[in-house]
């Protein structure tokens, strides 16, 4: 099949990484890098026995993938034809059950939004109904949707009149002209994009405008656009289905998890266009993040990050809201915004304890005031906790990006070599595959961070920081050979073909051990996983 | 622009003339009819009484397909009037997938003369002035009628 060969061949590429460093150890091309990529206790461990083996030679099926690791998912890649043809196959597996001719069916499970058992339970019990609101009901068929010239009609859109005026209204009768209605939908399809379920130009009225009135209005010019959005509804509508976020990508993933297996199961999918991103909530992986801790961890970051610091050393809560307060001025006399509650700044105390005699704030020991500190140095603790995991968290995409502009430069570099020195493209490949584990560890990595912010703290998550510093350790160790001077690159190949599979193998470790763990439940999260 | 459009433009606007919205007065120049200028008077029984604003009502070369574009040109102190230099409202009829081609603008201006007297607390531009609003309907008040002084007299 044509997607199986598209979907292996790209993996094949961008997977090369563990091919490349499989090849030269099993030719024994180079003993020393055997030795060290198996020198730790998991001998019997290799990094590239996921996808590579069955790279479409042997299977074409990808499901009956053996060595799949726990933090993956199976999933599927499709192009717009093949969308287009997974669309026809259902139409035509529906149409032959309903005994309804397939331009029909189409509309009936556009209609439905392409839920083709709720169609085919519905239409069983009551097809009249079930035709009449997609609007193929007996009278659509006996009636066909036509434009006639009314006598005495005025377009309510364009104020034109007249008997010669050709009109179209739907069964709800809200009747224009048909140029107007024709260039109301001109501007849905166009313009705003919308095809399967727009609505009848009539104030506010609902009905959606079927397909055979489209037809009979749209012109041929329309027709491509119309498809192309029909087949946008078609993915929106499938729970199974999502477009590939990456910018200007025609790919379409598919995958079985389900909204509600979200927080089981982080599943990350890898387009063919080479983007990896989390099937779940299309953002770019977070793995071994939940998306609904990636959802939190986003938006308190949003909410904090910017001012944490700043708010660390210059602001406090205010005793009873919590809103944050700014002192901007000498006087200690605070008022919150927010709750018009008045306190000490000193002290924390209620105003009104103070009297007018606050100068030596000699509340210090009242309830309410050291109520109110506890409450405050509480705040802060999680408040330093918070920063604790998100300085690493922002430090890794940080270092990402400067890894990759060092890559960047480095490979610019190596060009100018290769075409000095006749180096073949091949040889260093390696810089390449290093720079994309980086890329990739450093991505885990530092949502690792986010994870472990709402981990409560047990055996599991000493064995989860366990995995999270040597899997630190290894990405630092293969960053630090970017800095070396070019020269010696060449010099470092194997060592960094070695550094590079290490990390590999490190992250590969640390996500199967938390997806078995998120999977079974084992996690103890200090906030509700939604 | 489509001479429908322009026909479509100059009859919506002998309507307004022949039934003109209370407290409201527009300023329509033929030779430039697809830009507004519409002066209106806060609501007697609103908080912005005694103010004058200045609207700018521009049809878009879509129109009456899209939805026509309103922007406060005097500065208001309101829930869904963005607070910057433009102004800008983006609410119910004048959203495009609201928006539908047999509506006019006199339903618009009609329905900026409710939101004078009541905002729409729930799709507001400006949160910070919602929220305000909500909990704070002293504050909101104060501050409301502090800019229809300052800014609309
Ligand atoms: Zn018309
Ligand atoms: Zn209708
Ligand atoms: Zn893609
Ligand atoms: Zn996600
Ligand atoms: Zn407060
Ligand atoms: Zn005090």
């Amino acid at each position: 099949m044509d997607s199986e060969d598209d979907f292996n061949s790209s993996q094949m590429s961008e997977d090369d990484f563990a091919q490349d460093s499989d090849v030269e150890i099993d030719e024994g091309k180079d003993a020393e890098s055997a030795r060290s990529s198996s020198c730790d206790a998991s001998d019997t461990w290799t990094v590239d026995s996921d996808f590579d083996d069955d790279v479409g030679f042997e299977s074409q099926d990808k499901d009956i993938k053996p060595n799949k690791h726990a933090y993956e998912v199976d999933f599927n890649v499709f192009e717009p034809s093949q969308i287009q043809a997974s669309q026809h196959k259902q139409i035509a597996e529906v149409s032959s059950i309903l005994v309804q001719p397939p331009e029909a069916t189409a509309i009936l499970l556009r209609h439905m939004r392409w839920n083709k058992e709720r169609l085919i339970d519905q239409y069983m019990e009551k097809p009249e109904e079930t035709l009449e609101s997609a609007g193929l009901g007996q009278d659509a068929a006996t009636n066909p949707p036509k434009i006639t010239k009314i006598q005495g009609f005025c377009c309510d859109i364009c104020c034109e009149d007249g008997p010669e005026l050709d009109t179209f209204a739907m069964r709800c009768g809200h009747r224009f002209c048909v140029d107007c209605y024709r260039q109301y939908l001109y501007t849905k399809i166009k313009d705003e994009g919308e095809a399967a379920r727009i609505r009848c130009p009539g104030d506010k009225c609902n009905r959606v405008v079927d397909s055979k009135s489209l037809d009979l209005l749209v012109g041929d010019d329309l027709h491509d656009r119309y498809q192309e959005l029909l087949t946008r509804t078609y993915v929106d509508d499938k729970e199974k289905l999502r477009w590939c976020p990456a910018p200007n990508c025609v790919y379409a993933v598919e995958c079985a998890v389900k909204d509600r297996e979200l927080p089981r199961v982080v599943p990350t999918v890898h387009c063919d266009c080479g983007h990896y991103f989390c099937f779940g909530c299309s953002l770019n992986d977070h793995q071994p993040a939940p998306c609904s801790l990636v959802k939190r961890w986003l938006k308190k970051c949003e909410d904090d990050s910017e001012t944490a610091n700043w708010i660390s050393a210059n602001t406090k809560e205010c005793p009873k809201c919590h809103s944050t307060i700014e002192k901007n001025g000498g006087c200690n006399h605070m008022t919150c915004r927010k709750c018009r509650n008045e306190f000490c700044w000193m002290c924390m105390g209620l105003w009104s304890e103070h009297g007018t005699s606050w100068y030596n704030c000699n509340r210090f020991e009242e309830k309410s005031g050291s109520e109110a500190r506890d409450a405050q140095a509480k705040s802060r603790q999680s408040l330093e906790r918070y920063l604790h995991y998100y300085n690493r968290y922002a430090n890794h995409e940080q270092s990402a990006k400067l890894d990759k502009d060092i890559y960047l430069k480095t490979e610019k570099k190596m060009q100018q070599l290769q075409s000095s020195t006749g180096m073949s493209w091949i040889e260093v490949q390696y810089l390449d595959t290093a720079s994309h584990a980086l890329q990739q560890c450093r991505q885990t990595l530092k949502w690792t961070y986010a994870f472990a912010y709402y981990l409560a703290r047990n055996n599991l998550t000493e064995i989860f920081e366990d995995n999270q510093k040597d899997l630190e350790m290894a990405v630092e160790n293969l960053s630090e050979m970017f800095e070396k001077p070019i020269d010696q690159l060449q010099g470092l190949k194997v060592d960094m073909m070695d550094k590079t599979a290490y990390c590999n193998k490190r992250r590969i470790i640390l996500l199967n051990d938390t997806a078995e763990n998120l999977k079974q439940g084992n996690w103890e999260f200090n906030v509700a996983l939604s | 622009m489509s001479a429908g459009a322009k026909k479509r433009i100059m009859k919506e606007y002998t309507e307004c003339m022949n039934d003109p919205p209370t407290g409201m007065k527009i300023n329509f120049n033929e030779q430039n009819m697809t830009k507004w200028e519409v002066l209106v008077d806060g609501p007697e029984q609103s908080i912005y009484a005694g103010g004058h604003f200045k609207l700018e009502i521009n049809f878009p070369n879509e129109y009456p397909f899209k939805p026509p574009v309103v922007s406060f040109k005097t500065k208001i102190y309101h829930p869904n009037v963005s607070n910057d230099d433009k102004g800008s409202m983006c609410l119910g009829l004048l959203r495009a997938d609201e928006w539908k081609p047999p509506n006019k603008v006199v339903a618009v201006l009609r329905l900026i003369q409710t939101l004078l007297i009541e905002p729409n607390q729930d799709d507001a531009i400006e949160p910070s002035i919602a929220n305000e609003y909500k909990e704070n309907r002293k504050e909101f008040e104060k501050n409301a009628k502090d800019w229809v002084k300052r800014y609309a007299k």
